[in-house]
């Protein structure tokens, strides 16, 4: 089985807030980040899809079809967005770099599932260099 | 819903490669400059690598500003701007990055705010990086 990652970058701003606490109790969890006017970030994102490459085009995925795939599922959806405002289902969970990856895989696996033997493996996104989170499709 | 948490930080430290059971010429062949007697540094980027459930209340795996606590409490108050070979843990062993890699993930092991290590990563330069990964379990 080969792996393939393919990155991509977005721009976006949120905000961490859980509507059933209060504003001290907010603030205490989400220090800065509770800032209810938001901040933003240039994220990162790595698709991993694994795969035995095919016998006749050596690809486990082609990827000009995985970059339309991000872009579309991903890229367009959240780039220059406000998470928590724009995104729906940041409408009912917090806009966390895991909750971001977790989001991003369940609108790529769907598609990604559909395509001969590769499979989704993992989706990395990267809040900052030093920053990220992971999601695996685990339960 | 189980999802991981990664966190990079910098640290700077000097080491020498030497190990006393071989002979001067021996540790030559073996470490080459890195056996340069009065020793040579760099800057290492450890990434902590932390397996959990992630919270509904919080959206988190782990609560970051703790982990950034534990990581400078235990690892980079003790190595950063340090002489590896002065440390403790390097009396018996060669302060390689393998090494220093399994040093670093003994100490965090049982030291996680929340969820599970899951791997330590130190990249020694841009080029050449080191993991050590916690056993799945059975």
């Amino acid at each position: 089985m080969i792996e393939l990652t393919r990155r991509a970058t977005f721009s976006a701003s949120h905000f961490y807030w859980n509507e059933q606490w209060t504003a001290e109790k907010n603030a205490q969890v989400f220090g800065r980040c509770a800032n209810r006017n938001g901040h933003g970030h240039n994220y990162t994102i790595e698709v991993t899809v694994v795969g035995e490459p095919d016998p006749v085009t050596g690809f486990v995925v082609d990827l000009k079809w995985l970059k339309d795939v991000m872009e579309r599922e991903v890229v367009e959806v959240m780039d220059h967005r406000h998470l928590n405002l724009e995104v729906p289902e940041f409408a009912c969970m917090i806009p966390t770099t895991e909750n971001i990856a977790i989001v991003a895989w369940r609108r790529l696996a769907p598609v990604l599932s559909r395509v001969g033997a590769a499979k989704l493996s993992r989706v990395r996104i990267y809040e900052t260099p030093e920053i990220f989170a992971e999601y695996r499709g685990e339960a | 819903m189980r999802a991981y948490f990664g966190r990079r930080y910098m640290l700077s430290a000097s080491h020498r490669l030497h190990s006393d059971v071989l002979s001067p010429e021996e540790n030559r062949r073996a470490y080459g400059k890195c056996n340069n007697p009065f020793g040579h540094g760099h800057n290492y980027l450890l990434e902590v690598l932390v397996r959990g459930e992630v919270l509904p209340e919080t959206g988190m795996v782990v609560d970051m500003v703790s982990l950034d606590k534990v990581i400078r409490s235990l690892v980079l108050n003790r190595f950063d701007h340090a002489n590896l070979n002065t440390d403790a843990l390097f009396v018996n062993q060669v302060p390689t990055t393998e090494n220093l890699c399994r040093a670093v993930f003994n100490l965090l092991v049982n030291a996680v705010p929340s969820g599970r290590l899951e791997t330590v990563r130190i990249e020694e330069t841009e080029n050449n990086f080191f993991e050590c990964a916690n056993p799945t379990e059975a």
